[in-house]
């Protein structure tokens, strides 16, 4: 009977979760699902910050993930507030339809 | 304990990750989101990152998925309409062998290495990120400051009305 967790296991669902992110960042059409995946793939990525963090038992990993939440915070922010102006333009939240930068 | 603990807290996390990427109405991948952040915070705990934990659940879970959900009502977003899913002919064995690699490199570069015990790493509380924050990371934290200055101009810019 295991009693402690392997660390691989940590960053082999770290993998998992930024693979699912980038899934769905290439498959879904929605503009705010796309969105949602990123916020997937920045989460899955401080798991192994925190992970490494605990591995060397030191402190600046805690400090990456606290910068990457702001960072996530303040793209949030603007990212939704483009998806307002591209709904108040083209009325579409599907990314097929924004394609006036293709050719 | 820890092992169980990591397990039912992992299959939450992967099976509500699995959620966001097929539900196709866009609250639903929201509420599975927010499912994801409330493991994390949990595994965060786990390894002994309490302040993370804390911030994960407050900034993440309370505050950024408030304003996804917010944007979803406003917008009305409907469900999306999809035109066909030959996408997933040679997108999800490309997935799963993807996986399958990085998997066994991890568990390759990482044999028998280190073991997480809950309360095996004591540094993670706000009183030791504090300290880290204002003193060795002091720069980039005063820089963090103008971004979110940038952020809200730039979200204002961008939402405002033309005043004519």
């Amino acid at each position: 009977m295991m009693t402690a967790v392997p660390i691989s296991w940590f960053l082999t669902l770290s993998a998992i979760l930024f693979a699912l992110g980038v899934a769905g960042f290439l498959f879904r059409r929605n503009i705010i699902t796309v969105f949602m995946s990123i916020e997937l793939m920045l989460n899955a990525v401080n798991l192994s910050f925190v992970t490494f963090s605990y591995q060397h038992k030191e402190v600046s990993g805690h400090l990456f993930t606290f910068f990457v939440m702001v960072v996530a915070a303040a793209e949030a922010a603007v990212g939704l507030a483009i998806i307002l102006t591209v709904f108040k333009n083209r009325s579409t939240l599907n990314i097929d339809d924004v394609n006036s930068m293709k050719n | 304990m820890d092992v169980i603990l990591f397990l039912i807290f992992a299959l939450i996390a992967v099976v509500c990750a699995i959620n966001v990427v097929i539900q196709t109405h866009p609250i639903s991948s929201a509420l599975s989101l927010v499912g994801v952040m409330g493991s994390l915070a949990v595994l965060y705990l786990l390894l002994g990152a309490e302040f993370i934990a804390a911030a994960q659940v407050i900034v993440y879970a309370g505050a950024i998925m408030v304003l996804f959900i917010f944007v979803i009502m406003l917008l009305n977003a409907g469900a999306e309409t999809r035109k066909g899913r030959s996408y997933l002919i040679p997108g999800a064995p490309l997935l799963i062998v993807f996986l399958g690699l990085m998997a066994y490199y991890v568990q390759r570069m990482f044999p028998g290495s280190t073991m997480v015990r809950f309360g095996g790493f004591q540094g993670g509380g706000p009183r030791d990120i504090g300290t880290a924050l204002f003193t060795t990371y002091l720069l980039p934290f005063e820089v963090t400051s103008i971004l979110i200055l940038v952020a809200i101009i730039g979200a204002i810019v961008l939402a405002r009305k033309e005043i004519e």
